[in-house]
């Protein structure tokens, strides 16, 4: 099978994430889209590190994984935060930013 | 000797800071405490004056140097004295006069709430007077000129509660400051061309500067003497300076501020010396004053703005003298200093008739006050006899050596500016002569009849009705008596009569004493210089001319004021009489050549600066303002937008890396 089809498939996730990012409002889904689109880049990490046969790409990949790890940490602190003090879960009810 | 210099100047500003620092506990004792710090600057002038008779000429100069005021590279401003003949006559004049002036003020301003105030103001204005003639370059007389105009605006306004006074107190300071602005412009460019402003240098290096240079440095000096010395065209605060309480006018007249500008030309001679154009606009402005302060002094009724016009107008004469040079420096400062004597005479005379007069000044309502003021009529008198130029008297041998030397500067300017002089001398006889005999002699026109009405007229005229409307105006020595009750005309107390006596004897005297072996002449010529000039009529011939007219002058009066009865009410008069009741239009011609455009001026200003600068910035700022209105709607605080516009942003950095890669 060509690993062409593992990019087309790693396009379609990060698609699917980006889309969901855009337009859900639950946080915990957005961030759940967050962590589709890393794992869609992973997925074309590892594709190109078999196509270019070195190991630069799965070295890369594994470096998102911690960093996604982190993320997941502070990112759900953030959100059940958040929704203890406002007890809604929607991002756009997080919107004291603007004037 | 050098070290009194400076005390002259001390005494009278310790007096003022003292008076004006000190208090209500000095209420009591504050006048004399005043007094007799002027006095005893007028004690040292004369140790310093009996130090100078005994040395020659040609060394009598002192020179003082107090200290450095500000020591920069390459300008040098010190406070530093120099006392000359010249400065030495003022000083007498200065202190002596002043101390006289500050004595009558003690009974004067007896009832004064602010009294102390008054003397304290009294000596600043001699410490200021007393700077600017002792001062040994421009830029401390300087300081001295604009000293002097802080106090004339502080005493011309010192009954403040009177709106007229205030406005007085403003017009003076505002014509003066057109005239500091000359001075100014003098002293930066005597700086730039002689790299200095010292008396000495700049007179030493005048011989070698250019005549425009000199002539530019000249009209200067002379727009700032114009200011100070009240000349044709900044005469019109000296009328309105007459709202100040008596004793002031009597010092700016006599002895301060007027005489500043006559000092300052005849101490820059050389300056004029080497520029004959500005010579000859300093003798224009001094015959047209001349003729100008006299015709104002013929059609008043005020009789403070009958003497302010003959001020104006002897001034005139001082003016005119000094712009002929060598010929009439020293004449002069010999006019200036026997005018001091009368006119101030004249004017605490005219005080003690107002003092017993419930503060009128119309003297239409005087008349036959002879026999109720005797002290008052008999020095007024002689002040009278002196400033018209009777023979014998201090104005005869001032005034006439002025006009012989007019005559004497030769040619057709010799003919116009002599024959200006002496028609000036028959005005000021005439103009005298009336206010002699309106308010001396003639029936009592203040004596109300059964009716309780003044005799023969309403005593409705606004401009002359006495000032009523405050009860702790002490000037109105009798309160609370207003224009209702008959005056009761009595004499003066003593702290009043006293100085107008030794002042009647200095107006008798002095000006004999001066010509006597022409001491004056060489009392000053070391200072100034002095030329004979070469006149087309003798002495006598003048002299006698100047006789004749002063004759003729006072029968005109007596035939109008002295022979008829006074009406109490001023008849229309003609067009002339009406025009110079309102000082020649002075006041209107200045509303409409100066005021009138200003205002234009300020209103187009306005304009431009509410549409054009204000627009400018408003407009930016407004510009701005919209702008980051509309680019503040992109942050809506959505987390989804914000991530819209990131995802649009790497999209279209992809898309620029890809077509880059591309082309």
């Amino acid at each position: 099978m060509s690993p062409v089809n593992y990019l087309y498939l790693a396009s379609l996730l990060f698609t699917i994430g980006a889309a969901g990012v855009l337009i859900r409002r639950n946080s915990i889904v957005v961030f759940m889209c967050v962590e589709l689109m890393l794992n869609a880049c992973n997925l074309a990490f590892v594709a190109f590190s078999r196509m270019h046969g070195n190991l630069d790409g799965q070295i890369m990949a594994f470096f998102t994984m911690v960093v996604a790890a982190a993320e997941v940490v502070v990112g759900l602190a953030i959100i059940v935060m958040l929704f203890r003090s406002r007890h809604s879960a929607s991002v756009d009810d997080a919107s004291l930013m603007k004037l | 000797m050098e070290n009194l210099i400076g005390l002259l100047v001390a005494a009278p500003l310790l007096g003022a800071a003292v008076l004006l620092c000190g208090g209500k506990r000095l209420d009591r004792a504050g006048h004399w405490l005043g007094t007799a710090l002027a006095a005893a600057s007028f004690v040292i002038g004369v140790v310093l004056f009996a130090d100078m008779l005994g040395r020659d000429g040609e060394e009598r100069a002192l020179h003082s140097h107090v200290f450095s005021w500000i020591p920069v590279e390459g300008f040098q401003a010190d406070v530093a004295f120099q006392l000359d003949q010249l400065s030495m006559t003022f000083v007498l004049l200065i202190s002596g006069v002043g101390t006289l002036i500050h004595l009558y003020s003690v009974g004067y301003m007896e009832h004064d709430a602010r009294r102390r105030r008054f003397f304290g103001y009294l000596n600043l204005f001699l410490a200021a007077m007393l700077l600017l003639v002792l001062a040994d370059n421009y830029l401390l007389l300087y300081a001295g000129w604009e000293g002097v105009g802080l106090a004339s605006y502080l005493l011309i306004g010192f009954w403040q509660h009177k709106p007229s006074a205030a406005t007085a107190a403003k017009k003076a300071f505002i014509v003066n400051r057109v005239g500091d602005m000359g001075l100014s412009i003098a002293i930066m460019l005597m700086f730039t061309t002689f790299g200095t402003f010292a008396f000495e240098p700049v007179l030493a290096g005048a011989g070698e500067t250019s005549e425009g240079m000199l002539t530019a440095i000249g009209l200067m000096l002379l727009l700032a003497a114009c200011g100070k010395s009240a000349q044709v065209p900044l005469q019109s605060w000296l009328g309105d300076a007459m709202e100040g309480p008596t004793p002031v006018s009597a010092l700016i007249h006599a002895a301060t501020m007027v005489t500043a500008g006559v000092y300052l030309i005849t101490r820059s001679g050389a300056v004029f010396n080497g520029a004959p154009d500005a010579q000859l606009v300093v003798t224009i402005v001094g015959a047209v004053t001349l003729i100008f302060g006299a015709i104002v002094g013929c059609a008043k009724d005020d009789i403070k703005k009958a003497l302010a016009g003959s001020t104006m107008s002897q001034i005139g004469y001082m003016v005119l003298a000094a712009g002929l040079g060598p010929i009439g420096y020293v004449f002069a400062i010999m006019h200036l200093v026997t005018h001091g004597f009368f006119k101030a005479g004249l004017f605490l005379g005219a005080g003690s008739v107002m003092h017993g007069m419930n503060d009128e000044v119309d003297m239409r309502k005087y008349g036959g006050l002879r026999k109720y003021m005797p002290v008052t009529f008999v020095t007024f008198g002689l002040g009278y006899l002196a400033i018209i130029g009777f023979p014998g008297l201090s104005g005869f041998w001032s005034k006439d050596k002025i006009i012989e030397a007019a005559f004497a500067k030769g040619g057709t300017e010799g003919w116009i500016l002599g024959g200006v002089a002496l028609l000036g001398a028959a005005i000021t006889a005439y103009y005298m002569t009336r206010v002699m005999l309106m308010t001396f002699f003639g029936e009592p026109r203040w004596k109300r009849d059964a009716s309780g009405a003044v005799a023969g007229a309403s005593p409705q005229r606004p401009d002359v009705e006495p000032v009523a409307e405050n009860a702790a105006d002490a000037d109105t020595a009798h309160p609370a008596t207003g224009a209702a009750a008959e005056p009761h005309p009595h004499e003066s107390p003593k702290s009043m009569t006293i100085p107008m006596i030794v002042l009647a004897f200095g107006s008798v005297f002095a000006g004999g004493l001066f010509s006597l072996n022409s001491s004056f002449v060489h009392w000053l010529e070391p200072v100034t210089g002095h030329d004979h000039g070469h006149s087309p009529l003798s002495a006598a011939a003048v002299t006698s001319a100047t006789v004749v007219v002063l004759l003729t002058g006072v029968a005109l009066a007596w035939a109008q004021y002295g022979r008829r009865p006074v009406p109490v009410l001023a008849p229309r008069g003609s067009l002339l009489t009406r025009a110079a009741r309102r000082d020649l239009l002075q006041d209107d011609f200045n509303h409409v050549a100066l005021v009138k455009p200003g205002e234009y001026l300020t209103r187009g200003l306005v304009y431009v600066d509410a549409k054009a600068v204000d627009g400018a910035v408003n407009g930016t700022a407004a510009a701005f303002g919209g702008l980051s209105g509309r680019m503040r709607k992109v942050q809506n605080g959505f987390v989804r937008s914000y991530a819209v516009s990131m995802f649009g942003g790497t999209a279209v950095l992809i898309a620029a890396t890809l077509l880059m890669r591309a082309v």
